[in-house]
């Protein structure tokens, strides 16, 4: 068996993002996924801080100070882009106008809660920035994350035990593993990696996992 | 005439007082008033109220206040950053109070303030620490956080251009807070770029009408 890899797991998110969507990437991983959106498809990025139409990063010596991504990173606009303050961008998000969001994740539970952005160790200095309005606000939230922490545990689980971002509200969720979906009956695996078993891949999870009968993803 | 044109950043601070709320605009490097909040430095007001989305870095804008102590608490979304340090230490002393809020949400408190609201409910935060002791509602099957206003003293924005009346057109992500907390604030100043003749703007570009703003200092 082998993992996919942070790229073909961006990859593997871009194929779900279809032609006329309006998406908000998350800062880390899930801003991978940009690198991978199909060219053929007309897909228009929002970031929080106030923009539409976000382009890649601007060649060496044409960065705009006041042109940036939510991740403070010079950015550009594509023709047809605009600018807003941060009352529209987040309207955007709680009035269900944006079509997706792509988060990371510490934990996401079998019920699609999702935790993302805070440990809840002592002496870590909170912050949240947008996360818990674009986990609640997005139409379709999905989540891009290792299967397993780095000593192994799983990051799919019956219930959090870090500080929730949003309850019920993760759609999808992208793993070096698996691709999985949160529905009222559970979680349904769409697809593992080659080469992978289902009981291999239940016994790395945290929460009962359902094969889907017929891929649709 | 209206002429709200202050000549330096100095004078329109000038009546900052002791125990003030004070929002200060800016994402990132993006739209932050430094020359303004250099001044709010220089002038020496305590035990401020700060709101803004970060918590400051590095040794500048609102970073330097704090480490000049000044700062009683912070309202924001996002303090923790590779070069927070001074917040981080006075957070973990136990010298700086934190209100941390949601970025949606702090933008919508902002908004109900400058729009004379009481309160608002908001599906942001429901089920989380940050809801915790709230208000709840439960409306047509959807959650929601009561949340209330964020009202300041003075706003502290940046803008590309303005004129004597205060209309401000902005620059690109450089916005991001600034027409929202221009309306929440008793006294909202901008430091702009350049200030043209009444008139000269586009009226139909105008993105924050001269009445939310109190004074205007042009600083390239």
């Amino acid at each position: 068996m082998r993992k996919w890899s942070r790229e073909e797991i961006a990859a593997r998110v871009a194929r779900d993002i279809p032609e006329g969507a309006y998406v908000n990437l998350g800062i880390g991983l899930p801003t991978l996924v940009g690198n991978f959106l199909p060219p053929d498809r007309e897909i228009v990025l929002q970031s929080e801080n106030g923009v539409l139409g976000m382009g890649p990063a601007p060649p060496p010596h044409a960065e705009d100070p006041d042109l940036t991504n939510a991740s403070k990173q010079p950015v550009t606009l594509l023709p047809g882009g605009s600018f807003f303050h941060h009352g529209d961008s987040f309207a955007m998000m709680r009035g269900g106008h944006l079509d997706f969001c792509v988060l990371g994740a510490f934990q996401v539970s079998e019920t699609g809660d999702l935790a993302n952005w805070h440990t809840g160790a002592p002496g870590a200095i909170p912050a949240v920035g947008g996360a818990m309005d674009l986990a609640i606000g997005a139409r379709h939230v999905y989540v891009m994350m290792e299967h397993t922490t780095k000593s192994g545990e799983s990051k799919i689980v019956k219930k959090c035990t870090y500080p929730l971002t949003g309850l019920a509200c993760v759609d999808r969720i992208f793993t070096d593993l698996a691709v999985i979906d949160v529905t009222r009956a559970g979680l349904e695996v769409v697809e593992m990696a080659e080469g992978l078993s289902l009981e291999v891949l239940q016994r790395v999870t945290g929460a009962p996992l359902a094969l889907r009968a017929t891929r649709h993803g | 005439m209206i002429d709200k044109r202050i000549a330096t950043p100095a004078a329109a601070l000038a009546d900052v007082f002791d125990g003030a709320t004070v929002m200060i605009g800016g994402f990132g490097y993006a739209g932050v008033p430094e020359a303004l909040i250099d001044a709010l430095i220089a002038q020496g007001s305590r035990d401020l109220t700060i709101v803004n989305n970060n918590a400051g870095h590095g040794e500048i804008g609102v970073a330097a206040l704090l480490r000049e102590g000044r700062v009683r608490k912070i309202l924001c979304s996002y303090p923790r950053q590779a070069d927070s340090h001074h917040f981080d230490a006075l957070y973990r002393a136990g010298k700086v109070e934190l209100e941390l809020v949601p970025q949606g949400n702090l933008a919508l408190r902002i908004q109900a303030a400058g729009a004379g609201l009481g309160a608002v409910f908001t599906p942001t935060g429901y089920g989380t620490q940050l809801a915790e002791g709230k208000e709840t509602r439960e409306i047509e099957g959807r959650h929601y956080v009561l949340e209330y206003p964020i009202r300041a003293d003075f706003a502290l924005i940046k803008a590309d251009r303005a004129d004597r009346w205060g209309n401000l057109v902005y620059r690109k992500t450089a916005r991001n807070f600034g027409p929202v907390m221009a309306a929440a604030a008793k006294c909202t100043i901008a430091q702009v770029r350049e200030i043209v003749p009444l008139g000269a703007l586009d009226p139909e570009a105008i993105v924050t009408p001269g009445i939310f703003v109190k004074r205007v200092v042009e600083a390239p």
